[in-house]
């Protein structure tokens, strides 16, 4: 039995009630319908504000993060008032305040093997708007293991990928991608970054495949992959099929319950370079006042240095690293920099294979020297 | 010639091309020259075995080469691959925002 609707609903969803295809009963179908969105960051903004907007009866929201300044160029559901509170609170209050005639649930914890069912459990549908791949790996297995479908979106600078996975019979994400890349080969937002209204984009087109599921109209992106190119503003689908050898869906899966992600993922259980490689901001600056003979190599991109450097520092991007070992000596004492130290751990990590010894990563990257030395430095 | 179409994140790679035109008959041929062009794509797309990374696929024509005869997959004059790679967004690492 759908639920009905009272004279002011029906008032305030008049633009669906007057599309044939939603129509009275399409509108109950919303207010019956269940959602948990994994994460209220640059996806789950638009997909949890148009998702209430809709008048979706129950919305579940999982994050495990307070909103932060660097959030608020793209997570459109949080606000300068909010800076510091948890997400998913600033994003419940920001839905309330949106439809009050929804239910908003908030999980302020991460999503993950242990509570991951629990979670999950009232909801007919889970949207991945999580943004690393153990969680996405999680979401995905989570799905298959329940049923339910996974209405996928994935971003980087001006990329963007959507699909509805685990639907009708249709592939999982890891039919897709069987395994993860391992951990620092593909960079995340936070070092390549994003362009604010990409997530918007994608997340806009998850919110449409999560009301065109429960709607039951329209052709569904299931086994078919949405590729957007916002430079070129193209659109692209291409197919996508089961794999029968799909460890989870697959013919004779190995996978029958919910397992390590991190582990899966290649994420070590402490920080993935030993902090004997590390240098502070305050031991450099020390001892590049005492004189120490010292190599700076800066392995940000180019238009990265214009936001900030150290002086003297040299640049090599990470991408050309490899190829341009041979400007390095390993008999010199090297300090390798970027934006937060993520990046040139992984420099690091080439130096050190390539049998460097004295080589060392500027522990938080130039932000934190902007911080702990040369306060006139921005961050960001 | 095929044409590969190159995404943002392997870019760094290419000397920031978007869109290469190489010599080859099949994907394996193509793909030989791209990283003959551009080594450091190696790793990102291959693995040891010389097969296909299992986070990068290959697109011809909204076709899975997987699906078609993977890196034996012939090319004809003016037609495009597409590499997909898996994408995660935000941050690298779970614990990264561990608060």
């Amino acid at each position: 039995m759908l639920p009905e609707l009272s004279h002011e609903e029906i008032h305030r969803y008049s633009r669906h009630l007057l599309i044939p295809d939603v129509g009275l009963e399409g509108q109950r179908k919303l207010k019956a319908a269940s959602v948990l969105v994994v994460g209220t960051g640059g996806l789950g903004s638009p997909v949890a504000l148009y998702l209430a907007a809709a008048g979706i009866g129950r919305i579940g929201l999982v994050d495990y993060d307070v909103v932060d300044f660097t959030n608020l160029q793209r997570q459109i559901i949080h606000s300068e008032s909010r800076l510091g509170d948890l997400k998913v609170e600033s994003a419940r209050d920001r839905l309330q305040d949106l439809n009050s005639e929804i239910q908003v649930d908030i999980y302020n914890e991460y999503l993950n093997s242990e509570n991951a069912f629990e979670i999950s459990a009232p909801y007919d549908i889970i949207v991945d708007g999580t943004d690393n791949f153990p969680s996405r790996y999680l979401v995905n297995d989570l799905c298959v293991l329940t049923g339910k479908p996974n209405v996928y979106g994935s971003i980087y600078r001006f990329d963007g990928q959507a699909s509805v996975f685990n639907a009708e019979g249709g592939p999982c994400y890891r039919c897709l991608f069987p395994e993860p890349p391992p951990p620092g080969l593909v960079p995340s937002c936070a070092e390549g970054g994003v362009l604010g209204v990409l997530p918007g984009t994608i997340g806009s087109i998850q919110a449409t495949e999560t009301l065109k599921l429960i709607l039951g109209i329209g052709e569904p992106l299931i086994g078919r992959l949405l590729l957007y190119d916002a430079l070129d503003l193209s659109f692209q689908t291409v197919k996508l099929q089961k794999n029968p050898d799909c460890k989870i869906c697959g013919e004779n899966p190995q996978v029958t319950q919910l397992i390590d992600y991190e582990e899966f993922c290649g994420i070590p259980a402490c920080d993935h370079t030993s902090e004997e490689w590390d240098i502070t901001a305050s031991e450099l600056s020390a001892r590049l006042k005492a004189g120490a003979p010292m190599r700076l190599i800066d392995v940000r991109e180019p238009h990265e240095l214009e936001i900030s450097r150290l002086e003297g520092a040299e640049l090599i991007p990470l991408g050309q690293f490899a190829s341009r070992l041979s400007e390095l000596d390993s008999a010199e004492e090297i300090v390798l920099i970027c934006k937060s130290g993520t990046r040139s751990a992984r420099a690091l990590e080439i130096l050190a294979s390539a049998g460097f010894k004295k080589v060392k990563n500027l522990k938080g990257g130039v932000n934190a020297w902007a911080v702990k030395v040369d306060p006139s430095l921005p961050i960001y | 010639m095929p044409t590969l179409k190159i995404p943002t994140p392997l870019r760094p790679y290419t000397s920031g091309e978007s869109t290469i035109t190489l010599p080859g008959e099949t994907v394996a041929e193509v793909l030989k020259a791209l990283v003959e062009r551009h080594p450091e794509l190696k790793r990102h797309l291959l693995g040891d075995n010389g097969q296909l990374r299992p986070y990068v696929n290959l697109f011809l024509k909204e076709e899975n080469v997987n699906q078609l005869q993977g890196l034996e997959t012939p090319l004809t004059e003016g037609d495009t691959l597409l590499i997909i790679p898996s994408i995660a967004g935000g941050k690298e690492h779970r614990r990264d925002h561990a608060p």
